[in-house]
């Protein structure tokens, strides 16, 4: 299988302090990638950086395009999707209204645009109760969902989910990683998932990236990691 | 009942003006955030552009688009030129700038069409609106073109993509330009439709309280303390708060004893200055809800 995302020697910073050493990995084409680590280990800033929403350099290739000095709007346009820490919700703005803003990016064809609404009011029959509410107002679960439908209104070649556990009971969790699994067997689309619950993490995912402090110190199938006696103890718990 | 009826229509025949400029207010502060203390000096400078158009024989009709197009590009090119570089400072580096473009135009205009009063004509003519002795025809022209622009303003925030666009951009900038908005752009956008309705609201009021380079100073006091008391974040409320300020300020000078021209203008900053202790979202703002 292809890379859909290469990234070669990917290195961040806030100001004086650097966040990212140099970080190689991949995401496979119609794969789901996991990035784990501990809080505070590069995990978003890795996200951030992909996007451009922070200054980076380093190599990288999305799509066989480089990207690495591309600005974040047009990122989004050639079909990187990125949900945010904390979901990234229009909150003052209608449910609606959040999923119209998530084809912004698409050409102006209003049919397409309205049927896909109207497919991920059908997989979220929960969002199109809400069609019309202020969309702070919904529930944690409920804006993690609008989050991920927002994303696909973009028909989106690759998603970026930065902790989509966020604030979330357990129950919920399951839910919405099942909601992933469901979204990457039916539509294809690549993943590359950050997450502090590793276990999760690692069901959803083929591959896995383990980060501390700014460089990848382990990487492989998502089962071996699984596996890994040092894994185990320090992020999987048992 | 006559003098209050009476007292009630004259304000809002001057209410329409600060209606005017609170709505190019809110505009601006939808895209920054920030009041624009220069917003009333750049609609007097727009006035100028309008009637000097007149002045070389172009007809109202002609100056009229004229001037909101060229004062749109003058808007979008200030946000690019002047407020790009500094959108990361502080608010006070805002402030500052916010002041020089006030001084600026102010001394522009006097400099280019000196400090005598110039009269500008009402393209809606002169007298009273259908027989009344409270509406002139100038005023009810006004309200109604207030009206429109406020309708105009409304679709497009609520049907268009731009401003689906622009709204969003506000709302949460980081989430805006991920997905695919250009927030700058946007942000221009703003400044330029605030000074398109600024030029708006200058020539109607022009016609009124005559054309100098310091006719917006109190105007644009009444329209902040208009919009504050309809609420920052809703069109439709600065319209009526523009409206309610005109009315409470004819009401107080004719009712309350002592109140007569010279203090008028501290009922509307008493206005703000309740508005903000008792209610700060205003009368129709939203008040932001988030749950996490």
């Amino acid at each position: 299988m292809s890379a859909i995302l290469k990234v070669e020697n990917l290195e961040a910073s806030y100001g004086e302090l650097r966040v990212l050493r140099g970080i190689n990995f991949e995401v496979e084409r119609g794969g789901v990638t996991t990035l784990l680590g501990a809080n505070g280990a590069g995990k978003s800033t890795t996200l951030r950086a992909l996007c451009g929403m922070i200054q980076r350099s380093g190599k990288i290739m999305f799509d066989d395009r480089d990207v690495s000095r591309m600005p974040t709007e047009d990122i989004v346009r050639i079909g990187v999707a990125h949900i945010p820490e904390g979901r990234g919700t229009f909150s003052t703005l209608t449910t609606e209204e959040n999923l119209h803003l998530g084809a912004m990016a698409r050409p102006n064809k209003k049919d397409e645009i309205e049927s896909d609404i109207r497919k991920c009011f059908e997989f979220f029959p929960r969002l199109q109760e809400r069609r019309n509410q202020q969309a702070g107002t919904l529930s944690g679960g409920e804006q993690q969902m609008l989050a991920i439908a927002r994303a696909l209104m973009l028909r989106p070649k690759l998603m970026l989910l930065d902790e989509p556990s966020f604030g979330l009971a357990p129950l919920v969790t399951r839910q919405i990683f099942d909601i992933l699994a469901d979204l990457n067997k039916e539509t294809g689309t690549s993943m590359l998932v950050v997450e502090q619950n590793a276990s999760l993490a690692l069901e959803l995912a083929d591959h896995a990236y383990l980060i501390e402090t700014g460089s990848i110190v382990m990487s492989g199938e998502a089962d071996a990691i699984r596996e890994d006696e040092s894994v185990r103890a320090s992020y999987l718990g048992y | 009942m006559e003098l209050f009826l009476q007292q009630v229509v004259s304000g809002i025949s001057t209410g329409a003006i600060y209606a005017c400029m609170a709505l190019s207010v809110v505009m601006i502060y939808q895209a920054i955030h920030h009041l624009n203390f220069a917003q009333g000096e750049m609609a007097m400078f727009s006035t100028y552009i309008a009637w000097q158009m007149m002045a070389w024989g172009f007809a109202w009709w002609i100056a009229f688009p004229v001037t909101i197009i060229v004062s749109f590009m003058g808007g979008f090119a200030i946000e690019r030129v002047v407020f790009k570089p500094i959108q990361n400072a502080p608010v006070l580096s805002h402030i500052v700038v916010f002041i020089a473009l006030f001084s600026i135009f102010n001394s522009l205009a006097g400099f280019i069409w000196d400090f005598t009063i110039k009269s500008v004509a009402s393209p809606f003519g002169e007298g009273p609106f259908m027989g009344s002795t409270l509406l002139g025809k100038h005023q009810a022209g006004m309200i109604a073109v207030t009206i429109l622009m406020l309708v105009m303003l409304w679709a497009f925030f609520q049907f268009t993509r731009v401003g689906l666009a622009m709204r969003a951009a506000a709302v949460n900038p980081e989430s805006a330009r991920l997905v695919g908005i250009r927030v700058e752009t946007m942000t221009a956008l703003g400044w330029g439709m605030a000074s398109a309705i600024g030029a708006v609201a200058g020539i109607l009021i022009a016609p009124v309280v005559f054309l100098e380079p310091n006719m917006m100073l109190s105007i644009l006091l009444y329209g902040f303390a208009g919009a504050v008391l309809g609420g920052l974040t809703s069109p439709l409320g600065a319209v009526i708060g523009g409206f309610l300020v005109g009315i409470v300020e004819n009401l107080a000078g004719t009712y309350l004893g002592g109140i007569g021209a010279e203090l008028k203008l501290s009922i509307a900053l008493a206005l703000i200055i309740i508005v903000l202790v008792v209610k700060p979202e205003g009368l129709f703002g939203r008040k932001i809800v988030q749950r996490v």
